[in-house]
């Protein structure tokens, strides 16, 4: 896809996250907006996959883990505008019997979902597993996980940091939601996370910056450089910058919007912003 | 009454290396994680004949119990390898998200569960560990009673898609079932007929409640023994069948009596037929330092608390 269409998928799926969150006063959008140039362009240029045919093991394709599966919202939407499920099963999230639940699952048989997150912290690990099975099987492929700055706050993210590194999972690609946000405010006031990059890297991990992280073009030159990087014994993080609520002005520049709702006003305002493109669900 | 001979002893954990090692060799699929215990849990062999399909995570159970679900992504069969206090509370949350709620095949091997860990005490006897994984939906719980079992049930579990926590223990204890025994999950096994009292024991309690039988037998008490190495899900058929006949029930278990066997019999028995029961069990307490030996005297979970719980309950109808 040209960088066009991937900006217009990004604009969809904003309209796709506020509207859904709306409907049900509940989820999260501040983070899910944040991320939404770069998991569109993650499943719209990078990944290998069949989403046609999904299958958990997801033999010879690329794997994606969401490990701060609180951002669902625009894990849904990208995952819908793929292809993986119906665009119309984004009017059933959160709702009672629905396969869209407020934290992904693989318990309801939802396409594009192969791990339950929720639970902050275990992502990294089950991507390492599943790096570790894709080396045994012989693949060639890559694995992507997604992560939140105030996530690395649990403490098991450390043991897979040392794991990987101390193991050569390099066919790995970490990303650091690196928006300085969470709940209770900045991280630097809820528990300062330090110098990421000098701490990854002491670990022995390649790491990179995306400055621009809601960027399209540099988030794809990005994903290219970590990429490339891959095959040397270690593994590699992305520090993600990005804004926090992305796209809909009175969401940016706070952390209020982290897991709060738009009223209905709100809601019209946050869509004038983003104009239709691909379809309403 | 049939009688039931000690063929050497053996601990569990070796029967669970042994199971291990077989599987290494005839299941491709087959790999095995470790956090820092490979000699306690006896994988040498495996790791040996596998050094490619196995994984020492160093001491990070966590990060251990969802790299195993990682590895399910891909068609492995992992298993973990560390003690039960480990395997379970220290790691609920992990097993709770990546493994049971997102229906990963992984299968928990818990070495060192219990009191008869012995002198290493209470920070590493875990007691609850049978409570914790049973209510887990989708979860299955196997407490094999002897060497033989729990190398069979270690092979078995391999053919079963899904979460499997398999518990055992240090001691060498008293190796008496069929070296070629079948192990179906779920099955209940029964090791003695008798028509005066049930006895429904798992894991080390097993042979406890035939040295009990034998005992009682001398008096003129006719116990018959079941063995339920699964907890779950467990053979309500083999239990009601028995206690028909019976009419009152001891259980025996190595565990809290809160969360344990005993309390999924009860309910059993009060879903269907309400019927006299007697716990040998830990009494909602912590264990401590001693010997094995010591230890299942102290807490009463050994031949003579069984005996002594069989009078009671008979007493009761």
């Amino acid at each position: 896809m040209s960088i066009t269409q991937l900006e217009k998928q990004v604009t969809q799926v904003r309209r796709d996250i506020v509207r859904m969150v709306h409907k049900v006063s509940s989820g999260h959008p501040g983070g899910s907006l944040g991320c939404a140039e770069f998991l569109v362009s993650l499943y719209g240029e990078v990944l290998k996959k069949d989403a046609k045919n999904f299958t958990i093991d997801g033999k010879g394709e690329d794997l994606f883990f969401l490990s701060n599966g609180h951002i669902s919202p625009v894990f849904y939407s990208v995952l819908a505008r793929n292809g993986y499920f119906p665009v119309s099963e984004l009017n059933t999230f959160r709702l009672l019997n629905s396969r869209l639940q407020g934290h992904p699952t693989t318990h309801d048989g939802l396409e594009g979902v192969r791990i339950a997150s929720g639970s902050l912290g275990q992502g990294m690990s089950v991507a390492i597993g599943a790096s570790l099975a894709k080396k045994l099987n012989g693949e060639d492929t890559t694995i992507y996980s997604l992560h939140g700055d105030g996530e690395l706050q649990e403490g098991q993210n450390w043991e897979a940091i040392m794991y990987a590194a101390g193991n050569n999972i390099d066919n790995y690609i970490a990303t650091i939601d690196y928006n300085k946000k969470q709940i209770d405010g900045a991280t630097d006031t809820v528990l300062p996370l330090g110098d990421l990059r000098a701490k990854f890297e002491a670990f022995g991990w390649i790491v990179l910056d995306i400055e621009k992280g809601n960027d399209i073009d540099a988030i794809l030159k990005g994903l290219a450089l970590a990429k490339s990087k891959l095959g040397n014994g270690k593994p590699v993080c992305i520090l993600l910058h990005t804004e926090m609520g992305n796209g809909v002005d009175f969401m940016m520049g706070t952390h209020a919007w982290h897991g709060k709702a738009p009223n209905d006003e709100q809601l019209k305002s946050a869509l004038a912003q983003n104009p239709e493109t691909l379809g309403d669900y | 009454m049939k009688k039931h001979i000690d063929q050497g002893k053996n601990d569990t954990r070796s029967g669970f290396g042994a199971g291990l090692a077989e599987l290494g060799r005839t299941n491709p699929n087959v790999v095995a994680l470790c956090a820092d215990l490979i000699g306690s849990l006896k994988m040498d062999k495996f790791i040996e004949e596998n050094p490619e399909r196995f994984f020492q995570i160093g001491i990070a159970e966590a990060n251990m119990m969802c790299i195993a679900a990682g590895l399910t992504i891909g068609g492995k069969i992992p298993f973990t390898g560390t003690f039960a206090a480990f395997s379970t509370g220290r790691v609920y949350d992990q097993i709770r998200q990546s493994i049971a709620y997102s229906g990963k095949n992984v299968k928990i091997c818990a070495s060192h569960a219990g009191v008869t860990l012995g002198e290493d005490g209470a920070t590493h006897q875990i007691l609850e560990d049978i409570g914790l994984m049973k209510m887990l939906p989708g979860m299955v719980v196997i407490n094999p009673c002897d060497y033989n079992q729990t190398k069979a049930a270690t092979i078995a579990i391999a053919d079963y898609d899904g979460p499997v926590y398999l518990r055992f223990g240090r001691p060498k204890v008293a190796n008496f079932t069929p070296v070629d025994q079948k192990f179906e999950i779920g099955k209940a096994v029964q090791l003695t007929e008798g028509t005066d009292v049930t006895i429904v024991a798992t894991g080390h309690l097993v042979w406890e409640a035939l040295q009990a039988a034998e005992q009682l037998e001398a008096d003129g008490i006719r116990a018959e023994v079941i063995n339920i190495h699964t907890i779950k899900p467990l053979d309500d058929a083999a239990i009601l069948k028995s206690v028909a006949k019976t009419g009152c029930i001891v259980t025996a278990e190595e565990h809290n009596f809160l969360g344990g066997l005993g309390e999924s019999i009860a309910r059993v028995l009060a879903l269907n037929t309400p019927t006299p029961q007697e716990f040998i069990a830990t009494n909602d307490t912590f264990g401590e330092s001693g010997t094995p030996a010591q230890l299942m005297d102290k807490y009463g979970l050994n031949d003579k608390a069984i005996v002594a719980a069989v009078k009671k309950v008979m007493k009761r109808q």
